[in-house]
């Protein structure tokens, strides 16, 4: 029972990690159509300017506002360069058709990550946090701290973006300009700009993400390859859905827990690695039953 | 004044879809344009308000001017900021948003005043204040133009532009929408009404205009109109001369295909 809990939290907390990974591939999608393919190296970008943003600004008054403090400088900077990419790369290409943008979306992962790889250097680099992979002791159940670190920022995140999307002018826009542009245009919704802060927005998660998956290994060249598993959580909860990012993120985390703790003693069959693939086996199971994902919307209604 | 001055325009650089249309809306005015499908009615508003552009149209001669300010080179949210607004053909309300929702988007170019938009939205139109939590896709199809319509006065524009606001309606709604356009009106708003449905228009409106394949071919106060032979033909199913008994449609057709409109 115990051990089942560990895997459980475990699960969770790397969940939590994928859901911000999902969350922004699902922010960008819904106000402009485009899967951003560019999303794991935005993640890495953000990971490496926080793994510089921690030894600059030291310790101010204790260790974990200084963790959080160099991720919301990371988050800032990522946010920035979304910015700029969006401008120059993908505002040009509005009207064209949505997988020529996700084509070059693809191309503008690449050359980032050619350039944050050039900062990163061979070796990993520490982001500097007083976490690491001690644990706590939860009545008689174990967790790393990290993971409940990551548990608390999600819910952050995924409150602050509720109050966004309902209740802010621009949250209120962006919404408005997914459903219908031309309508969104009339109302004096500057769309261009809300797909600017769509990008800004999901640049500033990828980068949250990158830091706290970089607190037990610090960040290397290959960490990008987690914001993949973004993929089968968002395809499992829909493409369109914030609910469905949150709730396909932590279930593609627990599931790999498990498997990893379990399937060796119930399926040895299956082989050393199986946790590495169960998020795409459980991904392909979802869509034989529900083609459009748990939480996603068949088709626009338009009346 | 907003005025449309010898406005060609064109689209995907072939389709030219207006030929040299003159029009002013004075403040506080209510003028008509009438005209068939694919006269070119929806691509003025477009010229009028910045969207032709996502339609892959261009201005390619004249121009817009809003108290003889140039402003066909804007983008649509500053025309918005300036106090011009459209009402879409076929209302487009946000059918995912609630109604106050779609109304709090419609502010956008006006947060300061909002509160006090919506409570007097909500006065113009009950029906929209007893659903305000209700989602907008679930309106009736009067209640989504009444949406529309609040939508685009939250930010107290100066002019309205509305096409086809009875389109698809029954005809007690279509008296309701009259109403509720003469009481922007009286407000202060200059109204610009798109219409097929001429009786409707004609009767609010102080001017009018009728449009044909691009080219305005009538432009005369609406009792004029009104009293016009080819406008109570084509527009108000009347046929000079006699009163009742309809002329066969093969009749019609015959007469329209010979005689062409003259300005
Ligand atoms: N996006 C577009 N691309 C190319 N041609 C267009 C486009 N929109 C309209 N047109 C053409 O321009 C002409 C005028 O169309 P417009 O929609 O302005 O007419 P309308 O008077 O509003 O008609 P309706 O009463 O049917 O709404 C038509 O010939 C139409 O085919
Ligand atoms: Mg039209």
């Amino acid at each position: 029972m115990t051990e089942l809990l560990e895997a459980v939290l475990r699960g969770l907390g790397t969940g939590s990690i994928y859901a911000m990974l999902a969350l922004a591939f699902v922010i960008v999608y819904k106000s402009t159509g485009v899967i951003n393919f560019a999303q794991p190296a935005m993640m890495l970008a953000g990971a490496t300017i926080a793994t510089y943003a921690g030894p600059a600004i030291g310790v101010v008054l204790f260790a974990s506002l200084s963790f959080f403090l160099s991720v919301g400088i990371a988050a800032l900077l990522t946010a920035l360069i979304a910015l700029v990419i969006e401008r120059a790369a993908i505002r040009p290409m509005v009207g064209r058709p949505a997988f020529v943008v996700a084509i070059i979306t693809i191309g503008i992962d690449i050359a980032v990550r050619v350039v944050a790889g050039g900062f990163i250097g061979l070796g990993a680099r520490p982001v500097p946090n007083p976490w690491g992979l001690d644990g706590v002791d939860l009545a008689g159940v174990r967790v790393q701290q990290r993971h409940l670190v990551s548990m608390a920022v999600l819910t952050v995140v995924v409150l602050a973006l509720l109050h966004f999307y309902r209740r802010t002018r621009y949250g209120l826009a962006m919404r408005a300009a997914a459903f219908d542009q031309e309508a969104a245009l009339t109302q004096g919704v500057n769309v261009g700009n809300v797909f600017a802060v769509s990008w800004a927005m999901a640049g500033a998660l990828a980068a949250v993400a990158g830091s706290l998956l970089a607190i037990s290994a610090g960040v290397d060249r290959r960490i990008w390859v987690v914001a993949l598993i973004a993929l089968p959580a968002i395809i499992l909860g829909g493409l369109d859905s914030l609910e469905g990012a949150v709730i396909g993120g932590l279930a593609v985390g627990v599931v790999q827990a498990l498997v990893g703790s379990y399937q060796r003693e119930v399926a040895p069959w299956l082989g050393d690695n199986f946790s590495v693939v169960a998020p795409y086996v459980l991904m392909l199971l979802v869509l034989l039953a529900k083609p459009y994902g748990i939480f996603g919307t068949p088709e626009v209604r338009r009346v | 004044m907003l005025r449309a001055s010898n406005l060609e325009v064109v689209y995907d650089d072939v389709v030219l879809a207006l030929r040299g249309v003159s029009l002013a809306v004075p403040d506080g005015g209510i003028v008509a344009l009438l005209g068939s499908n694919g006269a070119g009615k929806t691509t003025l508003l477009r010229a009028l308000t910045g969207l032709l552009d996502i339609h892959d149209g261009e201005i390619t001669k004249g121009s817009v001017s809003l108290d003889d300010r140039p402003i066909h080179r804007w983008r649509p949210e500053r025309v918005v900021d300036a106090g011009v607004r459209q009402v879409l053909e076929g209302r487009r309300v946000f059918v995912e948003l609630s109604v106050e929702d779609n109304l709090k988007v419609g502010a956008h170019t006006a947060r300061a005043a909002m509160r006090d938009n919506l409570e007097r939205i909500y006065e113009l139109f009950p029906v929209l204040a007893d659903r305000r939590a209700k989602t907008a896709g679930y309106l009736s199809g009067g209640e989504q133009q009444m949406l529309a319509m609040g939508r685009a006065l939250m930010s107290d524009p100066r002019f309205l532009l509305l096409d086809e606001p009875s389109l698809g309606l029954s005809p007690k709604l279509v008296e309701q929408v009259r109403d509720v356009i003469v009481e922007i009106n009286r407000a202060g708003t200059g109204i610009l009404l798109v219409e097929q449905n001429a009786t409707m228009a004609l009767s609010i409106a102080a001017h009018g205009y009728v449009m044909e394949t691009g080219r305005i071919v009538l432009d005369k106060p609406a009792e004029a109109l009104l009293r016009d032979d080819d406008v109570r033909e084509f527009y108000l199913g009347l046929h000079p001369g006699e009163a009742g008994e309809r002329r066969s449609f093969r009749d019609v057709k015959h007469y329209r295909r010979k005689k062409r409109w003259s300005a």
